[in-house]
């Protein structure tokens, strides 16, 4: 940042994209261009001339007009404050952005992330004595961030050298020195350099850790359809691809508001800003399930709408991922939602397509596949450079053009991530929400999952997986069967089959994010509400096994009920499945002996 | 303004026209262009270079003459005047009266390109708006400030359902009805009168603006006129805190016309050759509807769209789908059997609904019974697939109680006429009936209580 700002000159405008005269400007490098000042950043070079992307539009911007290097590249602020933030794709506070411009985003705009007034108590780690190695990574001391999150004040990665000395406990504004360190390997050789509550990093630079770990636990999504069947472990990739109107924000968002994650960032990249202000007027008044405490305090959100300019959309998912690397590095796990990955692509494709690169795949430039793959990358559970354990999941939705999977950004977002949410069209239009597909999702999580399951809740819950999978692609044979020739075809034992599958499907994956009782689905529930679903089904089944006409167990009153279970008993209700368990077992009893009788009378 | 005038016109092809020689022009500035006849267009800057300049003409390149052509660049944005006199008018595309009578005067004057509203700025809509139409009131509700478009194919009564729509609109217990801003874009003359007889027969006339460009009038212009007329519906829901409804018809010529122009432009093409930036044009447009903290008036939306050869997942329904909040489908199907509005309910979707509905907007059961009414058509229909193969003789009992739901709900809650206008309450009563058809045992998305309090079948 020592470095002079260099001048140059608009030569040429084509949308978001200007062509600059500007000698020793650096690829990556932030640019202000023209009298406004608006914000972009080179993305190639050729001689004296640079091409900069504007995150701003660029009306009225006049070739011959000054275009000034800053000689930095995209970076974000990263310290406490960001915490119930929203920031703009190029992480602007878009709260204060109101304040100074009102209700439509002005250009030019120059507010930094981070409040520089407020003040923050800060307590030092204990054993930190001048003379202390230091190393990036490490562990300055602490600032209380919200009720939940401690936020911890990090050595920024690349200072290495020696503590001169380390500011006393007491109330800091985020730009007052922290600490005074003897740089061994920054620009000026062995200088002092001084440390504050924040440091910068740029975006498009993974941020050190010291190694990569195996994840161990899944992330609890309260959501049955993931969590018992598909699902995704902390530090892991995963993927929600869906046509419009399948439910992809929805499931988005629930995984927002309800797992078990410390920090969850929402990247609403080139989406609805009215979906936006839901996330922004709901969060502070929903419960995080596991703390309590308000979810708005362990959340942050990006927002790029879809009518914000195009380059700072690309740039968005950057921007999140890069904070939520700053707090996978103090030890936390974070969880950040990218809606939608597809926008995100679409505006690399804008870009390329100005500048006049070949377009190989419906115009997607060639380079699509690495940088996707370089983005999902970030994700992961790491030991950080200070030895603790964090991770960051990553979770894209895809907007396939038409609902086709075969296209580019979804079938090379599938070779990368390890879980996959299909989310079928066909299931939405029947109101079956999570749209969640059983027949196209993966997981490649699942061994991991089950030791935590079996560990957690039950050793059953590998076996009744698999047991309620069998039964629905079971009921997807028999249903081909009756398409063509009809219910009549068959056999009592595969219409029970059919009605285990139904009850699978209405009483377990079916889950409504607007039932107060059932939006969140804590694993022991998810458990019960399983087990007894199928062992209803095996029930049943034995009954049929006997000769028991289908049509007298279908009868049963109690299978209605079975459906509606999950609405009636939360999370702390389990007795109540219990119960109803044991009335079950009566009235199948009686069925049974009624039965046995029978068949002794006969 | 500038008072200079160039004549070094270089190049012109399909509505762009090259300038060389001309230092220094804005990005987007607005041209005024005199052709040898002395006739007046009007352009913008779409590209700007040291000593080249890329005009798009609004009123097309057509009888040009090169060395006979003055173009002025006028340094301002495209923009438009306007003034509560603007209700009762109609315009063209660039803000110009089409209807003879003399151009507004105001020192009100906005650019139409718009700017983004910050998100942090706006209100979530919740407020349910009754349309009077069961299909859209009871399962894809609309609320204030959504943009909720109609997806539907050539020959399907989309501008009958919009008319009917814009008649009927009114929030629940409230009186005052919308102000309507009507954008036309490569409609045909018809379609046009069409609307403005039916809006001066319901006597609203004077609530609305319109802005038209017809299918003989120049394309480039069609890229201007949604602009323009969502500045006029910003002003009258933001300046004067009216209500506002805007249609936009048809949003798939609009689209066409983008083509037009960046195939000209030689814009690398993304599907079916649409500029990869269709999905941020379309934003632009459609994200300009809302509500704004602090701000009495908002803007909804109806945009038509549509679909080429029903196809919905061509681009431009595609897109749209993605970044409205929802979409009413019309069917060929329902419309050949003579169901009007042929609303095809499972395809159909309002993703604002559940915040404007329930107990203190609409009915404490509205959420559940919708829910229901889907799952009982979704089964229905299978029901009725394979009834067409099997035969429905061949179908049991129960089976054949869905066939007949499948029939009733097309006929009777779906199909309405023309004229009726139905209360949310009643739609609901109309569904309860449909619904207690069915034991309570098979009405697994209406909780116990929803049951007792409405079913109509015996215990």
């Amino acid at each position: 940042m020592s470095d002079s700002r260099r001048s140059g000159v608009i030569r040429d405008i084509n949308g978001p994209i200007v062509t600059i005269e500007a000698p020793g400007i650096r690829s990556g490098e932030q640019v202000r261009i023209g009298e406004a000042g608006l914000l972009g950043e080179v993305i190639s070079l050729k001689g004296e001339q640079a091409v900069v992307q504007t995150y701003e539009s660029t009306d009225g911007v006049r070739p011959g007009e000054p275009a000034v290097g800053l000689g930095w590249p995209l970076s974000v602020e990263l310290g406490p404050g960001l915490l119930g933030g929203i920031f703009d794709g190029i992480q602007r506070p878009l709260e204060q952005i109101a304040l100074a411009s009102g209700d439509y985003i002005r250009r030019g705009l120059s507010i930094p992330a981070l409040d520089r007034s407020r003040l923050w108590a800060f307590e030092p780690s204990p054993g930190l004595e001048p003379g202390t190695p230091l190393a990036g990574g490490m562990v300055l001391g602490t600032v209380q961030e919200t009720a939940t999150i401690l936020h911890r004040i990090l050595v920024p990665p690349g200072v290495e050298g020696e503590l001169l000395e380390l500011a006393p406990a007491g109330e800091y504004e985020i730009e007052a020195t922290i600490a005074q360190v003897r740089d061994a390997r920054g620009p000026g050789r062995d200088e002092s350099r001084r440390l504050y509550l924040y440091h910068r990093w740029p975006v498009r630079r993974p941020r050190p850790y010291s190694q990569r770990d195996d994840g161990v636990a899944p992330l609890i999504t309260g959501q049955r359809v993931i969590d018992s069947f598909f699902p995704l472990l902390k530090g892991g990739k995963g993927a929600v691809p869906g046509p419009f109107g399948a439910g992809k924000t929805m499931v988005q968002q629930q995984i927002a508001r309800w797992s078990n994650a410390d920090i969850v960032i929402y990247v609403g990249c080139g989406e609805r800003g009215n979906e936006l202000v839901d996330v922004l007027e709901s969060f502070p008044q929903l419960d995080d399930p596991h703390t309590g405490r308000k979810l708005m305090e362990r959340t942050l959100l990006v927002a790029n709408t879809s009518n914000m300019p195009v380059v700072a959309r690309e740039a968005s998912i950057y921007v999140g991922i890069t904070m939520a690397e700053y707090y996978r590095d103090m030890g936390y796990d974070v969880v950040m939602l990218a809606d939608s990955t597809s926008r995100w692509a679409e505006a690399l494709r804008e870009v390329s397509g100005r500048l006049g690169q070949m377009p190989v795949e419906e115009g997607y430039p060639a380079y699509l596949a690495s940088r996707l793959a370089a983005f999902y990358e970030r994700a992961g559970r790491v030991e950080t450079c200070a030895s603790a354990s964090g991770s960051v999941t990553l979770i894209g939705a895809v907007s396939p053009p038409g609902g086709d999977f075969s296209e580019p950004v979804t079938s090379h977002t599938k070779d990368i991530i390890e879980t996959f949410w299909a989310l079928s069209k066909e299931l939405a239009d029947a109101r079956h929400y999570p749209s969640i597909d059983w027949d196209t999702s993966f997981s490649g999580h699942v061994p991991t999952a089950a030791q935590w399951w079996a560990d957690e809740v039950d050793h059953g819950w590998a076996a009744r997986r698999a047991q309620a999978l069998k039964l629905l692609s079971r009921d997807a044979e028999l249903s081909r069967i009756v398409n063509l020739v009809g219910p009549e075809a068959l056999s009592d034992v595969q219409r029970w089959e059919l009605e285990g599958a139904a009850l699978v499907k209405e009483g377990i994956l079916q889950q409504s994010a607007l039932d107060e009782v059932d939006t969140f689905c804590s694993p022991p529930r998810q458990f019960a509400l399983l087990d007894l679903v199928l062992w209803i089904y095996d029930q049943g089944a034995e009954l049929v096994g006997r000769g028991v006409p289908v049509r007298e167990v279908q009868s049963l009153p109690f299978l209605a009920r079975v459906r509606r279970l999950k609405s009636i008993y939360g999370n702390d209700q389990l007795e109540g499945i219990r119960h109803f368990r044991a009335e079950v077992g009566q009235a199948l009893d009686g069925l049974r002996l009624e039965y046995d009788q029978g068949e002794a009378s006969r | 303004m500038s008072i200079k005038e160039y004549r070094t016109a270089a190049e012109a092809r399909g509505g762009l026209l090259v300038l060389k020689g001309t230092p220094g022009v804005a990005f987007g500035d607005r041209v005024r262009i005199t052709d040898h006849t002395g006739g007046v267009r009007n352009g913008q800057v779409i590209r700007t270079a040291d000593d080249e300049v890329l005009v798009l003409v609004f009123e097309g390149t057509d009888d040009l003459d090169l060395a006979e052509t003055w173009v002025r660049f006028l340094d301002e944005p495209m923009e438009i005047a306007l003034s509560p006199e603007i209700l009762g008018r109609e315009f063209n595309g660039l803000g110009e009266p089409r209807d003879g009578r003399p151009p507004i005067l105001s020192n009100i004057r906005r650019a139409i390109a718009g700017s983004a509203i910050n998100p942090a700025a706006r209100t979530y809509p919740r407020e349910f708006i009754q349309t009077g139409i069961s299909a859209i009131d009871g399962l894809n509700s609309l609320v204030r400030g959504q943009k909720l478009p109609i997806f539907s194919g050539s020959g399907l009564p989309h501008n009958r359902l919009a008319a009917q729509i814009v008649r009927q609109a009114r929030l629940k217990g409230e009186d005052t009805s919308f102000s309507v801003v009507f954008a036309a874009m490569g409609v045909s003359y018809t379609d046009a009168r069409f609307f403005r007889d039916e809006l001066a027969s319901s006597g609203v006339l004077r609530n609305v603006v319109m802005f038209i460009n017809l299918a003989d009038d120049p394309p480039v212009e069609r890229l201007l006129l949604p602009r323009t007329a969502l500045t006029a519906a910003e002003y009258l829901a933001f300046d004067l805190d009216r209500h506002v409804l805007v249609v936009m018809t048809d949003m798939t010529y609009y689209a066409e016309a983008l083509r037009e122009v960046a195939t000209a432009k030689g814009d690398v093409p993304a599907r079916k050759g649409y500029p990869g930036y269709l999905y941020s044009d379309l934003a632009e447009i459609y994200e300009r509807c809302g509500r704004i903290h602090e701000r009495h008036g908002s803007i909804t939306m109806m945009p038509v769209v549509s679909m080429p050869s029903d196809d919905i997942t061509h681009p431009i329904p595609d897109l749209t789908g993605y970044i409205t909040e929802g979409q009413i489908v019309l069917s060929r199907d329902l419309h050949n059997r003579g169901i009007y509005p042929p609303v095809h309910v499972s395809p159909s979707l309002s993703r604002l609904m559940k915040d404007g509905i329930g107990k203190d907007d609409t009915r404490e059961d509205h959420p559940r019974v919708a829910a229901q009414l889907y799952a009982l058509y979704a089964r229905a229909q299978e029901t009725r697939n394979l009834a067409s193969i099997i035969g429905a003789d061949e179908l049991s009992e129960r089976d054949r109680r869905y066939l007949h739901f499948a029939d009733a709900f097309d006929a009777r809650f779906v199909g309405q006429g023309e004229d009726e206008d139905r209360s949310i309450e009643a739609t609901l009563n109309l569904a309860w009936e449909l619904i207690s058809q069915f034991p309570r045992e098979a009405l697994t998305r209406l909780s116990e209580t929803d049951l007792a309090k409405y079913h109509q079948g015996e215990d």
